[in-house]
């Protein structure tokens, strides 16, 4: 698979809490939990920095898991919060205005 | 030859909830002295109002009568639809246009609707949840149906004053949360004493066979309290801003589970 990056999408609330990161969809008001795993991959979700470096960085220093795994892993997870709206994802560097911030402001 | 055109007498009342004038105008006096029965304790005399309707009472016939509560803004107007009422608010100018019948039902929600809308962009918010006041301080009790409002307001004892028995206002001060008494009532059907009062805590009900409190995590808390806040506009801005509203809640404000036996024991473990 070709490099992926990911980005926050806009229209997002969003608060981490005891670890965890609370989302809230602004357009159909669907409350998300993301686990800690998700959290730093949402975190890290700049549209500038390509998937494999995130896990590289944030991801295989977090858990006893090999990169292989770690990156399609996170390659599904990512994938999914794209489904629910909460990530955009694309082959190409994502730029836009201003990504949802990850703390509450 | 008479006057082709009758000026018609507008008459008006205001009404402030959570100290917030909203002034209605209409010109069938039989209407506005059933919503002064309606509002009696929350009648005000205020000139500067927060919002105020033209109330027009001719037939609406609206194609779907059961239709569903959709809340748009179009062009900086907001739109409020339901049913058995239209309505046009501009939160610029404060002014607005309600068309309904002469019921006082629509033009309830259509208040409830414009405060969750001012009280958004000031960090506040209604809250389904029963409130009460007893020794100086507000307490919530909230829950679906059937999750005890009811019964903890029909348990409160003589010296707590109910605030509401179905939903609560709530208004963000610089050091905590005020809770205002409210009209909007439910089961009991007995409008909220107009007075307010800090915060003490926010209870989240449960009927069980035991009286408890326990203490709830960050993120259920403010899970529960979303699903309790009532929220009508279709607006991902207020949407965002609800959600900080309730983080923001429950950062300064306690929130406990509440299980209780429906008797009045219950009251010996608040205030």
């Amino acid at each position: 698979m070709s490099k992926l990056y990911i980005a926050r999408s806009p229209k997002l609330a969003a608060r981490a809490l005891d670890g965890e990161m609370m989302i809230m969809s602004g357009t159909d008001s669907t409350l998300y939990t993301l686990n800690k795993t998700a959290t730093i991959i949402w975190q890290a979700a700049d549209g500038k920095t390509p998937l494999d470096e995130i896990v590289e960085r944030r991801i295989l220093p977090e858990f006893e898991i090999d990169a292989a795994s770690a990156l399609q892993d996170a390659e599904t997870l990512a994938l999914d919060l794209a489904s629910h709206g909460i990530l955009q994802v694309s082959e190409e560097p994502i730029t836009q205005p201003k990504p949802a911030s990850g703390e509450a402001a | 030859m008479p006057e082709l055109i009758a000026e018609v007498d507008r008459l008006s009342l205001v009404i402030e909830i959570g100290g917030i004038p909203a002034r209605l105008n209409a010109t069938d006096p039989d209407f506005l002295r059933m919503l002064e029965a309606r509002y009696d304790g929350f009648l005000s005399a205020s000139d500067s109002v927060a919002a105020e309707f033209d109330v027009d009472l001719s037939r609406p016939n609206f194609p779907d009568p059961e239709a569903d509560v959709r809340v748009t803004l179009t062009s900086g107007q907001w739109s409020l639809e339901r049913g058995d009422f239209r309505a046009q608010w501009d939160p610029r100018s404060g002014r607005g246009a309600i068309r309904q019948s002469a019921n006082p039902y629509s033009i309830d929600s259509v208040l409830r609707i414009v405060h969750t809308l001012v009280l958004v962009k000031q960090g506040g918010f209604l809250l389904h949840s029963a409130s009460a006041v007893r020794n100086g301080k507000a307490f919530l009790f909230a829950g679906a149906s059937g999750a005890g409002k009811t019964t903890i307001s029909r348990l409160a004892p003589p010296d707590s004053t109910l605030l509401s028995d179905e939903i609560s206002y709530i208004r963000k001060q610089r050091d905590g949360y005020l809770a205002f008494g409210t009209p909007f009532t439910g089961e009991l059907a007995k409008l909220g004493e107009n007075i307010s009062a800090p915060i003490a805590a926010l209870y989240l009900l449960a009927k069980e066979d035991e009286n408890r409190i326990e203490p709830i995590a960050s993120v259920e808390a403010i899970r529960s309290l979303l699903a309790n806040m009532l929220f009508f506009a279709d607006d991902p801005e207020l949407v965002q801003l609800a959600f900080h509203s309730a983080c923001e809640f429950v950062d300064r404000v306690p929130v406990f589970r509440l299980t209780f036996v429906p008797d009045a024991r219950v009251w010996e473990l608040i205030g």
